[in-house]
């Protein structure tokens, strides 16, 4: 935790002794807050770490006797884990890529060069997805169902299959399709938060290098999107959480389990394969491992793509 | 289907002629045709899977909130049945309703009490505390799980028998056991915790970049002129945080509204947790394939939300030009 969320501006010195008592009484009103946020995810890990035998007989909220790792053991093998992980990485990845190379097309058109629609376009893009998603579905599911998409083979990993574009003709039940729409609906958010950014970049610049001859791909791969890596190291952080904890899309435009995210294969876990409230603690806490890594190692990244969007301008 | 997925192809020749027209000023000589038509890609490939995947079926949607299609076949003059889906929403559907009576507390929930438990975080955290780093960690946690592993967290404090909250309470022992999910009166609520749980870390970094932009010089001048912390905040830090309060009620009324998988996860949005989106793909979708009455609720869906949409556009025009 290397990184700070906010710093704060500091006050004088003389006044934080002065209100001495108001810190105390802040303090401890915090610190009770801090327990009552962690209280949920702790109880999570401690009846994750308690025995099925032990919980049972003494209850859940019972003093542990032992605790193992066995339920994250158990749950890793016999719920297939490391394949809804892949599963989850085959869309996230590429999602994540190409909506940031869309989104950087976008914006660097919006605000590097005055044409008539700019403006419109970029807020098409932003209003597109503010829309609940649940608006689209119906007709969205349907042209899923009716799109065809050439089959390409599959890419085989040991017991795991992924099929290249599609493997039933379809978008549908498919990992392009999700990418597909995973890539449109953010790219509305990364054009907007991204052009925020970029046009704090003067235009200047861009004019130069086309006099100097370059071409307007040119000075977009090698002179903004360099000039953007803040912005750009940002937005991949919080997209690729937005995508990995994805759960309507997946829910609705993939039907075949073996082709799930995390997300919603571990919602498709609950009853059959969850017996007991051990393994669902240790199933969830699995689940949102990745991302809980990334906020810890790129919250400062985390916070900025969060804020880019509403207090720039 | 056919029209709304070939309107946006012509559609995308707009951009194209705007960077065309723009060429005519000066600056713009430098440009060159291959670099105009590299342009037009550039943003026209976007545009056209923005329009034909997000706006195209948005046109559908309306549409066919006109039709009793059932998804199978051509739509034909046949299927067109007027106001029929929505006199029926309104008057015979009897989920209708309460779904929009549960969406409604949603947003009055997170709006009186998530939101500003959020902003109280926020400007508590907003000074020289030590540990204010660690702390702003830990509220922020939440927000970066998913919604279905925030569901699965809290079931394990609100399952009857085995969870958190009635065993501490006492009500195992007692026999009195609360169904915290189960019980129609009481689960939005308890959902709604969840929700909070995730929304207030989220309202707090919102508002802390805010905060932060807000010239201390104010605060000074507040405090020599003797105002206390709450009147400064009050009179003096909360008109300047105008354009964040905007994108904090237009964030927290979306929320509100795209409220879908805490219910589905609960109980698939049932027994007092409809939800006018869970209605819409029960509707069309995983129960049955009215796909016309569904996407009347959809309409209703995207009514409700161009009131928020319009004003975040209207804020970031402002911004973006």
């Amino acid at each position: 935790m290397s990184t700070a969320v906010a710093t704060v501006p500091a006050r004088p010195r003389q006044r934080r002794r002065r209100v001495r008592p108001a810190r105390v009484i802040l303090h401890a009103f915090l610190i009770f807050m801090v327990i009552v946020w962690l209280f949920p995810l702790a109880w999570a890990v401690f009846t994750s770490l308690r025995t099925y035998g032990d919980t049972a007989l003494h209850g859940y909220v019972s003093w542990p006797n032992g605790l193992s790792l066995d339920n994250y053991k158990n749950f890793w093998v016999q719920a297939d884990l490391p394949y809804y992980y892949l599963n989850t990485l085959v869309i996230v990845v590429p999602g994540v890529i190409l909506t940031l190379l869309l989104a950087s097309m976008v914006a660097f058109c919006c605000t590097q060069f005055s044409w008539r629609f700019n403006l419109f376009v970029l807020l098409l893009f932003t209003a597109g997805n503010l829309l609940p998603a649940q608006v689209i579905i119906v007709p969205l599911y349907w042209m899923y169902l009716h799109t065809p998409v050439p089959m390409l083979g599959s890419i085989d990993i040991g017991n795991f299959s992924f099929a290249i574009f599609s493997d039933n003709n379809l978008l549908y039940d498919q990992y392009i399709g999700i990418i597909l729409i995973h890539v449109v609906f953010q790219t509305g958010f990364a054009a907007f938060v991204l052009s925020n950014y970029m046009k704090t970049i003067t235009k200047e610049i861009t004019e130069s290098a086309l006099v100097d001859g370059a071409n307007v791909f040119r000075i977009y791969w090698s002179v903004i999107l360099p000039l953007c890596r803040p912005a750009l190291a940002a937005m991949a952080t919080l997209l690729f959480t937005f995508i990995y904890n994805d759960f309507f899309w997946a829910l609705i435009l993939i039907s075949h389990g073996n082709k799930r995210p995390i997300t919603t294969a571990l919602n498709n876990m609950q009853g059959e394969f969850f017996v007991n409230n051990n393994l669902i603690a240790a199933g969830a806490l699995l689940a949102c491992l990745p991302p809980i890594i990334v906020y810890i190692l790129l919250q400062k990244q985390f916070v900025a793509g969060l804020t880019l969007g509403s207090t720039k301008g | 289907m056919n029209t709304t997925r070939t309107a946006p192809a012509s559609a995308i020749k707009a951009p194209e002629a705007g960077a065309l027209v723009a060429s005519r000023k000066r600056r713009y000589s430098l440009l060159t045709r291959h670099d105009k038509l590299l342009l037009a890609l550039m943003v026209g490939i976007p545009l056209v899977l923005d329009l034909v995947l997000i706006w195209g079926p948005t046109l559908a949607s309306i549409v066919l909130s006109f039709t009793n299609w059932d998804g199978i076949g051509d739509i034909t003059q046949k299927n067109f049945i007027g106001l029929k889906n929505y006199q029926f929403m309104f008057t015979g559907y009897t989920l209708f309703w309460p779904a929009f009576t549960h969406n409604v507390i949603w947003l009055l929930w997170l709006t009186f009490i998530a939101t500003p438990i959020g902003i109280l975080f926020a400007v508590l955290l907003d000074r020289d505390i030590r540990g204010s780093r660690i702390y702003q960690s830990v509220f922020f946690l939440p927000v970066v799980l998913a919604l279905v592993v925030v569901g699965f967290i809290w079931d394990l404090q609100y399952t009857p028998t085995d969870g958190f909250i009635n065993n501490a309470l006492g009500l195992v022992k007692s026999g009195h056991i609360i169904d915290w999910l189960g019980n129609p009166r009481i689960n939005l609520y308890a959902i709604l915790v969840a929700a909070s749980w995730r929304h207030i870390g989220y309202v707090m970094i919102l508002y802390l970049a805010g905060l932060k932009s807000v010239d201390p010089s104010l605060r000074e001048a507040a405090r020599v002129d003797g105002a206390t912390e709450v009147q400064t905040f009050f009179n003096v830090v909360l008109p300047v945080m105008a354009p964040i309060n905007v994108v904090i009620v237009v964030v927290t009324a979306i929320e509100s509204l795209r409220a879908f998988d805490l219910a589905f996860i609960t109980n698939q949005g049932k027994n007092g947790l409809e939800l006018l989106s869970i209605l819409i793909t029960n509707n069309s979708i995983s129960e049955a394939s009215l796909v016309g009455f569904g996407s009347a609720i959809a309409v209703v869906l995207l009514v409700i939300s161009l009131v928020p949409i319009v004003a975040f556009l209207s804020r970031a025009m402002r911004t973006l030009s």
